[in-house]
């Protein structure tokens, strides 16, 4: 190895590894009439490691859809149409999705589902759960090891070991929660996909399933988190960056910070300006209304996807499409507008 | 709030037991409430906290174990399904899912024109019934012909509460109870839909009383807030005094477990 190389290998070293890098994934269903709707369409992210990522954005805009083609697992009527999905320097896109089950999922990549506690067996016991888990995943072990390992498992997230022993009926909703979530990283993955894990529950079980979120990445259980929730104010305690969706496209990613309290896009600030906490200053606020209904993702428009509701929209933006351009603070929006111009919209507006 | 304050509905020592088989249930533990003319009124509390039960004796969908509602300075009677009938002309509801708040088989123009009826319309005349309809659905920003000859279950579901408001402004009623309203719909369609309500309590004068574990809803749209814990209400007072000093522990722990954008997000107290 000569010199250059070499420099270019410690650089490599210095700087942060993408955990999970997908290059312009798209993703389509297929309805039973043969219709195509792209419900993800040419999505790039980046993960580090160490790093959370945030997917925010109303309902149908494709957020639950996203974290399923992640994964790399694809059943009808869902289809991989193209794109890349490289997980700690491995590309799966187009693996077959009975090798993707056996050798990644779980151990590379572990995906929690919307409402995954109600999918828990009522006549199981959860230890029944966890040596199913195991022996799916060819683990030659013997009950008891799965026991002993779980048990210390649990401990180390400071689940009580009862736990093991009960029916879910037996578990509060916030228990049963934590306990898929605890069962779900029990063979290490490195990226974890949580879809609304804690949108069921109420606000202290809310709390407690996030604190263990935060815990599952600061104990190197899992080395990056992914997560989707359309509740802004949780996103924002919660990940590093966020990705705002709207109709199967990522029209901003930035800081978390700079993104909820100062949106570039259009439809991100629409979105920003519609949450709701209990703070001093929310009663004399305005909450922003967007309105109108995503499009039709069948026959998606032509120009931006948004234009249909955007209030300084343009003739051409129903026309051309429209690309994603870089801004400050390692932001990217999409919008024929600069950073000024959009600036300058919103400071009148809020004249 | 209205100058002069009129009670519209008043509770007192309001209690809901649910027995079975000598187990006994206190859901509500003798409340007691005054709910004023045109006011929003909020009711938080978490699950189990019996607020949907509370709402329920409300609306006379349940029998009152113990204690007495009071409707417009009078003691409330639905024992006759006439009487029952009567009053709920006055008291009127949104509930949390929309989806599950229409009957399938009727055309929404068949939902709307129930509510002309019901106001006494009946005899009115067909031009007559579709301008009253028009301007219900422009009222919350629908298109009434984009809406007609349609079933519900072909609007999303922020539509579909949209329409839920259409209603209300037809049937005018004294009181609306909105039983989690905006939990099942996302952010952008909940402000629209609050929004709509304001507009519509603004309207006609009714009283709104908010059933909800969203403690910053129930901030950004309430003249007063009652805590519910346990079937009892452990604090009560205006939304600014509840929400931004509140005293009893629950309400503070209630508040603290909500993730906030301006404030620090305090994980160490669970």
């Amino acid at each position: 190895m000569d010199m250059p190389e070499l420099i270019a290998k410690v650089d490599d070293k210095a700087k942060p590894a993408a955990m999970l890098e997908v290059k312009e994934l798209t993703t389509k269903y297929i309805t039973r009439y043969k219709e195509d709707v792209y419900a993800v369409d040419h999505v790039s992210l980046k993960v580090e490691e160490g790093k959370s990522l945030g997917i925010a954005g109303e309902s149908g805009c494709g957020k639950s859809t996203l974290a399923l083609s992640l994964m790399g697992y694809y059943f009808a009527p869902l289809h991989y149409t193209s794109g890349e999905i490289i997980i700690d320097g491995r590309n799966i896109s187009g693996m077959n999705p009975d090798d993707v089950r056996k050798s990644i999922l779980g151990t590379e990549i572990a995906y929690i589902p919307q409402a995954a506690m109600n999918a828990l067996n009522p006549t199981r016991k959860i230890i029944n759960f966890i040596e199913d888990v195991m022996e799916a995943h060819d683990l030659s072990v013997t009950k008891k090891d799965v026991y002993e390992r779980a048990r210390q498992f649990f401990a180390r997230l400071g689940l009580p070991a009862e736990v093991l022993q009960k029916y879910p009926v037996e578990l509060s909703g916030g228990m049963k929660q934590r306990t898929v979530i605890a069962v779900s990283v029990m063979l290490l993955p490195k990226v974890l996909i949580a879809d609304e894990p804690s949108s069921a529950l109420d606000v202290t079980s809310q709390k407690m399933v996030i604190k263990m979120l935060r815990s599952l990445m600061e104990n190197d259980i899992i080395s990056s988190l992914i997560f989707i929730t359309h509740e802004l104010p949780l996103l924002y305690n919660v990940v590093d960056d966020i990705m705002v969706m709207y109709a199967g496209q990522i029209v901003e990613t930035g800081p978390a910070k700079e993104v909820v309290l100062d949106p570039l896009h259009p439809y991100a600030k629409g979105l920003m300006g519609s949450i709701i906490v209990p703070e001093q200053g929310l009663r004399d606020a305005k909450l922003t209304a967007i309105p109108g209904v995503p499009p039709n993702l069948k026959k998606p428009p032509a120009g931006c996807r948004f234009a249909e509701r955007c209030k300084y929209v343009r003739p051409e933006c129903k026309t051309n499409s429209v690309a994603s351009r870089e801004a400050s603070d390692g932001r990217a929006y999409r919008c024929i507008f600069s950073e000024k111009e959009l600036r300058e919209f919103y400071r009148k507006e809020a004249d | 709030m209205p100058d002069e304050k009129k009670v519209c509905l008043r509770g007192s020592a309001l209690t809901k037991v649910f027995a079975y088989s000598g187990q006994k249930t206190v859901a509500v533990d003798h409340v007691d409430f005054n709910f004023y003319e045109g006011e929003v009124v909020s009711i938080v509390g978490e699950s189990g906290s019996g607020k949907t039960t509370l709402a329920k004796m409300l609306l006379g969908l349940t029998s009152v174990s113990e204690g007495e509602i009071y409707f417009q300075g009078e003691k409330r009677d639905i024992r006759s399904q006439k009487k029952r009938k009567e009053y709920w002309k006055n008291i009127q509801a949104i509930f949390q899912d929309p989806f599950s708040s229409y009957n399938i088989f009727r055309k929404i123009d068949a939902v709307l024109l129930d509510c002309i009826d019901l106001r006494g319309g009946r005899n009115l005349s067909p031009a007559k019934k579709v301008e009253l309809m028009k301007e219900a659905c422009s009222f919350v920003n629908l298109k009434f012909e984009e809406l007609t000859n349609k079933y519900p279950f072909e609007l999303s579901g922020g539509q579909m509460q949209r329409l839920m408001i259409a209603r209300i402004f037809l049937l005018r009623p004294k009181i609306l109870l909105a039983d989690e309203p905006t939990s099942m719909i996302d952010a952008c369609s909940r402000a629209t839909i609050l929004d709509e309500l304001m507009h519509l309590r603004n309207e006609i004068g009714m009283t709104i009383i908010f059933i909800t574990h969203d403690i910053g809803l129930a901030y950004y749209v309430s003249d007063t807030v009652y805590i519910m814990e346990h079937g009892k209400f452990v604090e009560s007072g205006s939304a600014d005094e509840v929400i931004l000093r509140p005293q009893a522990t629950y309400t503070q722990r209630l508040i603290n477990d909500v993730p906030k954008i301006h404030e620090e997000w305090d994980l160490s107290t669970v």
